[in-house]
């Protein structure tokens, strides 16, 4: 089979997913999305957005109300056993069990998912994830970010091909965070699927491949990272002016300029994806109309602003 | 079949074992000679013999019945409590694991548990009492079906609760007077004629007479009644079981 194609086949599937609580609250409406093998997926939404329900309907903790997943073209539900050995999943909470080794319970999982004892990939797993000095730790003992680093470590004992990572960052120090992107990144270079959520914008944008957006149940969009902040993002030139400006003059107004309260400063937006920016004309026509300037600079919308934007407009 | 998850769950558990040396195995001990020198020395003083047997003798089963009911219980309804409480249970039911397998770990472990708890109590009972054991493979029996019928009951008590409170209830407020009520320190024969109808629906009864005539060919009813009895009761728990995994009741939302 052709290399390529087998590397841009779905490694899973989602399809008209749909899930209503027993209380009538639908936590999610009609999913459809594929995971391309050996990518990061980010998944961003608000609190309540239905991020962790949709992983947790992948993983078999909670049941669909309609829709299939398949893993590797296995059935979640008619092949559990098949599916649910491909995948790993860190939860949101750091729930561990307390009074266990950080061996025992490495131990403890790897056995859970089928496998054979192999304490040379457990050692391998606490040595990448810089806990291996730990291993004879109990759990209680160890601080916030090393047990989360343990969850991992759980979720990589059975060696998944897909790692989920519900909000790996929640509530851990700028420092820890990084080293958290580092981890994740060395576990997609070996070839790990990884889909995470988060509300850290700047987490997505640090690590992700492909972003994909859900709001209220509903996975508004799914896209290359890249290409979405050209898609979506805008981009500005701002003016600092020599002279305060009373108002944009009418020989500038196809431009739609913003002119700032204090008339110092003009901004133009333009294309972000077109070819042709204006900004050559708007330069000759500013030096037709006398308005000279001191200072120029570009900005970039970032990813967290395309968020809002989204989500606003989808609430 | 997935054997390296039953080992897993099983071997965890027996590991809370060693952790809890003192609650699993020392308080029992204790509780046991208590029992003994309260019932079997001052009591037993004044009873010489109840149906051939020395009341100390006597009593050995109903002990053992009282333990193996009450533990087997409290070892499956924490077993899978526990996890459900501190969160750690997502990682079993995402996991290549199927119903029987969960609670042949589970359920195995905490019966497991509960016979080496009623094994060491005759061990204890043995520096006490003289005791002959007439029938071992019915002992056996009886001790098995029990443990792992009563771990079973446990587990479903486990998944139900949804506080501490609850899972107390059913072996402090229910088992406890049940083995209290069920012949454990007494024969029927002593209780006028209405208490002695009474007790026949006490289903506690049937375990302990069962367990008290492999030991010494005495008993208030049938063995056979006793041994299958136990058997149908353990169907019951197990199929109830099967169908909380399936509707995934308390487990999955």
């Amino acid at each position: 089979m052709n290399t390529s194609t087998e590397q841009t086949k779905p490694i899973l599937t989602v399809s008209n997913l749909n899930k209503t609580y027993a209380g009538g609250f639908q936590a999610l409406r009609q999913i459809n999305l594929n995971i391309i093998r050996g990518e990061i997926l980010a998944l961003l939404g608000p609190n309540g957005a239905g991020k962790t329900t949709l992983i947790s309907t992948i993983c078999g903790i909670v049941r669909a109300s309609s829709g299939t997943v398949r893993v590797e073209g296995y059935d979640t539900v008619k092949d559990y056993r098949k599916t649910r050995s491909l995948i790993g999943l860190v939860p949101q909470e750091l729930t561990t069990d307390s009074f266990e080794t950080v061996w025992a319970t490495l131990a403890f999982s790897r056995g859970l998912y089928g496998k054979p004892p192999n304490a040379r990939h457990l050692e391998k797993v606490l040595r990448d994830l810089s806990l291996w000095d730990k291993k004879d730790n109990m759990i209680r003992t160890l601080s916030g970010g090393m047990k989360r680093r343990v969850l991992i470590a759980k979720a990589l004992s059975h060696e998944p091909l897909i790692l989920f990572l519900d909000e790996p960052t929640a509530g851990v120090d700028v420092s820890l965070r990084k080293d958290m992107w580092k981890i994740v990144n060395d576990l997609r270079s070996k070839g790990v699927t990884i889909i995470l959520t988060t509300h850290y914008i700047e987490e997505a944008e640090e690590i992700a491949d492909r972003v994909g957006v859900i709001n209220n149940g509903e996975l508004v969009l799914v896209e290359e990272k890249i290409r979405l902040m050209q898609k979506l993002g805008k981009k500005q030139l701002m003016l600092e002016l020599d002279q305060e400006l009373p108002r944009v003059p009418l020989s500038l107004a196809d431009y739609q300029l913003e002119l700032s309260n204090d008339g110092r400063r003009l901004v133009y937006t333009f294309d972000n994806q077109g070819t042709h920016s204006g900004i050559t004309e708007l330069l000759d026509d500013l030096k037709l109309a006398g308005i000279a300037f001191t200072d120029l600079h570009t900005s970039q919308s970032s990813l967290e602003e395309i968020f809002v934007n989204l989500v606003d407009e989808t609430s | 079949m997935n054997f390296y998850g039953v080992l897993a769950i099983y071997k965890f558990e027996m590991a809370r074992t060693k952790r809890t040396l003192l609650q699993s195995i020392v308080a029992p001990v204790i509780t046991t000679s208590l029992y003994f020198i309260v019932f079997g020395a001052a009591i037993g003083s004044r009873i010489q013999q109840v149906e051939g047997v020395s009341y100390g003798a006597f009593i050995v089963p109903g002990l053992v019945m009282l333990n193996l009911l009450t533990h087997s219980i409290s070892n499956a309804s924490f077993a899978i409590y526990f996890p459900k409480f501190v969160g750690t249970v997502y990682e079993m039911l995402s996991a290549p694991i199927s119903t029987l397998e969960v609670v042949l770990g589970y359920v195995g472990a905490a019966a497991t548990k509960a016979m080496l708890l009623g094994f060491i109590i005759l061990i204890t009972a043995s520096f006490f009492i003289e005791m002959r054991i007439a029938h071992p493979l019915i002992m056996l029996a009886f001790v098995v079906l029990t443990a792992v019928t009563f771990s079973l009951l446990g587990f479903i008590l486990g998944i139900w609760a949804d506080n501490f409170e609850k899972l107390s209830v059913v072996p402090m407020l229910v088992i406890t007077p049940l083995v209290f009520l069920g012949g454990s320190f007494y024969s029927t024969d002593m209780l006028p004629p209405f208490w002695q109808s009474l007790s026949l629906f006490n289903p506690v009864l049937y375990l302990v007479s069962g367990l008290r005539w492999s030991f010494y060919e005495i008993a208030e009813v049938n063995v056979w009644i006793s041994l299958i009895s136990i058997f149908v009761f353990m169907l019951v728990c197990f199929f109830t079981v099967v169908v909380l995994f399936r509707t995934g009741y308390k487990l999955r939302s």
